[in-house]
């Protein structure tokens, strides 16, 4: 008798030890198709998800799933498409007006029409709104209604990238919502009249998305075909991957390449490369009362272009998605070009001789900057190490780095621009050449020709303008243009999507195999 | 004994003052939060902008000033980053840090005392070795280490828990035993100590020649003195696996104080990340106090000194 409870007691233990483990067993979430959920992790949660409210590429993702814009850049032709405006005229340098869709609706039932274009544009070019992200709107003067679905929009100045960002950024929010609860309830109560409207938002946790099912049917962004999508974000890249391995999550992005290059082994994962607007390249101080006055020299500037191998470094060490760039700036954006610049080959032995011409026969000390991919530093100073140059490393952060540009305390700087995703090259090379605060050369000629390319809407003039001031850059040696950044995804296999250089994750577009 | 705990309590309140300023000072000395908040690539217009609006142009003293008059006012401010009211914010990631902190020190405690009796019965035997390595393994171990390893053989190898979130119980398997075996040892030595001690004492030989049987020695009569202690060392790591957690939460993606922390940090979000550490400190400051009281309490020499 005596033994009896003991049995008990270790029966009940051991139902309690099955259940738990079954349980356990069950427990993990299992992600993809038999839910028609796609569960994307994601690193960093957004300030707001009200995409005037942020600046992180989570926000402009949420941004284009959520929300329309009036125009709709097809990303495989880079080709203007009417989305919420069913046309639109320049009527002169500084005005265009549009022609609106009819029968739109906002995720709360709110008609679409000219009230919310007007309300959104004018609330948005208001500094007193203050708009995070005021480089994408600060060049709104106004805008008018002039019929119910007719709207005239007006630039400070002539601004010829404006289609640009009105096919990327300047999402339209509904007039009557967001007058009544604002930013504060934009970003709590998101509503637009994009493919997905959110349903949940865990603030600095998780958002839910489910399909838009009024979503118009002759959108060029196409109606969506996966139901759900859930959205996490995960701090750690290790534990994203994790959850990629253990099926957790049928997607992530900027997947360290090592491990991306491992996660090809796996049966249930695909790994896919693509390339982003995201530059990379050298600048070089080379103004007035820099501190290297070695770089002031045009022989030093050509012999450091020279020393680095960037087909090498892109191909072993950026890797698959990546190429050489001889422009600093994005090849598919509006009035990049390399015709006509001078390309500098990898030539150490040359390089050498431009040094000891220079007067820097045994080079010199000069320090680097850099804030991001230190690999990638690190291999461009073992290139210059090779001529002579003894480049010491500063890696601050990316605030801090910049203040020292700013201050030009600065000799070298390994320098990255994803240019906002703008498709159009005055969101890249005039900020560093354009005599703006991050320009460490300050070449006035250089400036002029930047300056005549932004101020005109003659897409002629603006490419000739442009390929001039590119080509002064590339002679006079002002930066060492070096290539372009991959973004590597790793996915369930089970899932069909297009990777696109402006690391824009268009749910919209993805489907189940 | 009302003396020392006024006098003890005047202490904490300077602590938690000191430690507030010190980290307002360092924070703002990381960097300028409005170039942060600006992001890549804002013109310096627009930084001014933002720098002006936020008040980031006032000297520091001011900006100190006004935030602990508004916070002892119970006004925490807004959040830079997420836009919205820091008090209910913090708040709403409360319970799932204190969750994790408790279950982390139960556990703690469930593996410790009884390895650490353990260790004292068989004093110097390959089983206090053993425990012993199991306890330096545990403070050797850096707890992102061992969280990624429980991560490698339970998500991926076995399958069997959540790789991360804070959905259900199963969230919390793995951050509770990364968290609680990081403190561990400290309970298990201190039981050890504690207990060879109690062992050795005089009314322990009396039980055992009353003819008692070990295990109401051992547990009964050594372990309720050689446990005191612990019991007040708890309070103290209590704090520290509250303050401990941003490791663990971030990478377990739990949506805690800790998590938020980490994303205030990032974000540069000062008006966060100042209340996490005030709150983090008092919590800390009021376990210390709550532990050198009860210490007093039991033994009146320490209220002497």
């Amino acid at each position: 008798m005596k033994t009896r409870p003991s049995v008990i007691s270790f029966r009940r233990l051991a139902a309690l030890a099955l259940t738990a483990g079954l349980l356990a067993i069950n427990g993990p979430a299992t992600a993809g198709k038999k839910d028609d959920t796609l569960r994307f992790a994601y690193d960093q949660a957004p300030e707001s998800v009200d995409p005037f409210f942020n600046n992180v590429r989570i926000g402009v993702i949420i941004g284009a799933n959520v929300w329309d814009t009036l125009i709709h850049r097809d990303p495989n032709t880079n080709e203007y498409k009417g989305l919420l405006a069913k046309s639109w005229k320049q009527i002169d340098d500084r005005t265009i007006e549009f022609d609106l869709r009819e029968g739109v609706k906002f995720h709360n039932g709110e008609e679409f029409d000219a009230d919310s274009v007007v309300y959104t544009l004018n609330f948005v070019a208001n500094t007193d709104n203050k708009v995070i992200t005021q480089q994408n709107v600060n060049w709104i003067e106004k805008a008018e209604k002039l019929g119910k679905y007719k709207v005239r929009l007006t630039t400070k100045k002539v601004f010829p990238a404006a289609i640009e960002y009105l096919a990327g950024p300047v999402v339209i929010h509904p007039a009557k919502y967001y007058q009544e609860v604002g930013p504060k309830g934009m970003n709590a109560k998101p509503v637009g009249t994009g493919p997905y409207r959110v349903t949940q938002y865990t603030l600095g946790k998780s958002i839910l998305l489910e399909r838009n099912p009024d979503y118009f049917s002759d959108s060029p962004k196409t109606r969506p075909k996966i139901g759900k999508i859930e959205i996490r974000f995960i701090p750690d890249r290790q534990t994203q991957m994790a959850e990629a391995l253990s099926a957790g999550t049928d997607l992530i992005m900027h997947v360290p390449k090592d491990q991306a290059d491992q996660s090809k082994n796996v049966p249930h994962l695909q790994v896919l490369s693509g390339e982003t607007m995201r530059i990379v390249f050298m600048q070089l101080n080379s103004q007035e009362g820099s501190p290297a006055a070695p770089l002031k020299d045009v022989r030093v500037r050509k012999a450091i272009n020279h020393a680095i191998d960037r087909e090498a470094i892109a191909k072993n060490i950026v890797g698959a998605g990546s190429r050489v760039i001889h422009t600093i700036c994005f090849p598919s954006q509006f009035g990049c070009t390399d015709e006509g610049a001078t390309r500098y080959s990898y030539d150490p032995a040359l390089a050498k001789k431009l040094l000891a011409e220079a007067g820097f026969p045994n080079g010199f000390e000069a320090d680097i900057l850099a804030y991001r991919e230190r690999n990638q530093t690190e291999a461009l100073i073992n290139y210059l190490g090779a001529v002579g140059i003894k480049a010491k490393l500063n890696f601050p952060q990316y605030a801090a780095m910049r203040d020292l540009i700013r201050a030009n305390k600065v000799h070298m700087a390994h320098q990255t621009w994803g240019s906002f995703s703008v498709n159009d090259v005055s969101a890249a090379t005039p900020v560093f050449y354009g005599f703006e605060s991050d320009d460490i050369t300050r070449d006035a000629e250089v400036r002029d020709l930047l300056l005549k390319g932004n101020n005109s809407i003659d897409p002629k003039v603006r490419k000739d303008a442009y390929k001039a001031a590119l080509a002064r850059i590339a002679d006079r040696a002002y930066g060492v243009p070096l290539w372009s950044l991959p973004v590597y995804y790793v996915a369930a296999r089970e899932l069909s999507f297009t990777a696109y250089p402006d690391e824009l994750v268009r749910f919209w577009e993805m489907s189940w195999k | 004994m009302f003396a020392f705990v006024v006098k003890r309590l005047g202490l904490a309140v300077l602590v938690a003052l000191a430690v507030s300023m010190i980290a307002f000072l360092l924070l703002r000395l990381s960097g300028d939060p409005a170039v942060a908040l600006a992001g890549e690539g804002a013109r310096q217009a627009d930084i001014e902008l933002i720098r002006h609006t936020y008040g980031f142009d006032r000297p520091l003293v001011v900006q100190y000033a006004e935030w602990l008059w508004k916070t002892l006012r119970g006004e925490l401010g807004n959040s830079v980053y997420f836009k919205t009211e820091v008090g209910p914010l913090i708040f709403s990631k409360l319970p799932t840090t204190l969750l994790l902190g408790f279950s982390a020190l139960l556990f703690a405690l469930l593996i410790s005392i009884p390895l650490g009796v353990l260790a004292a019965i068989y004093k110097n035997s390959w089983i206090d070795r053993l425990c012993l390595t199991t306890a330096v393994v545990g403070q050797a171990l850096p707890n992102f280490f061992f969280a990624l390893l429980l991560i490698m053989v339970f998500s991926i190898w076995l399958r069997v828990l959540p790789v991360s979130g804070s959905g259900t119980w199963l969230h919390f398997v793995m951050p509770t035993v990364a968290l609680g075996y990081y403190v561990a040892p400290a309970f298990m030595r201190l039981t050890r100590a504690g207990m060879i001690e109690v062992l050795e004492a005089d009314y322990i030989r009396t039980a055992r020649a009353k003819g008692l049987p070990p295990s109401r020695v051992i547990f009964k009569h050594a372990l309720r003195n050689a446990v005191v202690p612990v019991v007040a060392l708890s309070a103290v790591q209590l704090g520290f696996l509250l303050g401990g957690s941003v490791v663990i939460e971030t990478i377990f993606a739990l949506d805690g104080l800790g998590y938020l922390a980490y994303q205030s940090i990032t974000f540069k979000d000062y008006p966060v990340m100042q209340v996490i550490v005030l709150l983090l400190s008092v919590i800390y400051v009021l376990l210390t106090l709550a532990s050198d009281v009860a210490n007093a309490w039991l033994d009146p020499r320490i209220r002497v000194a």
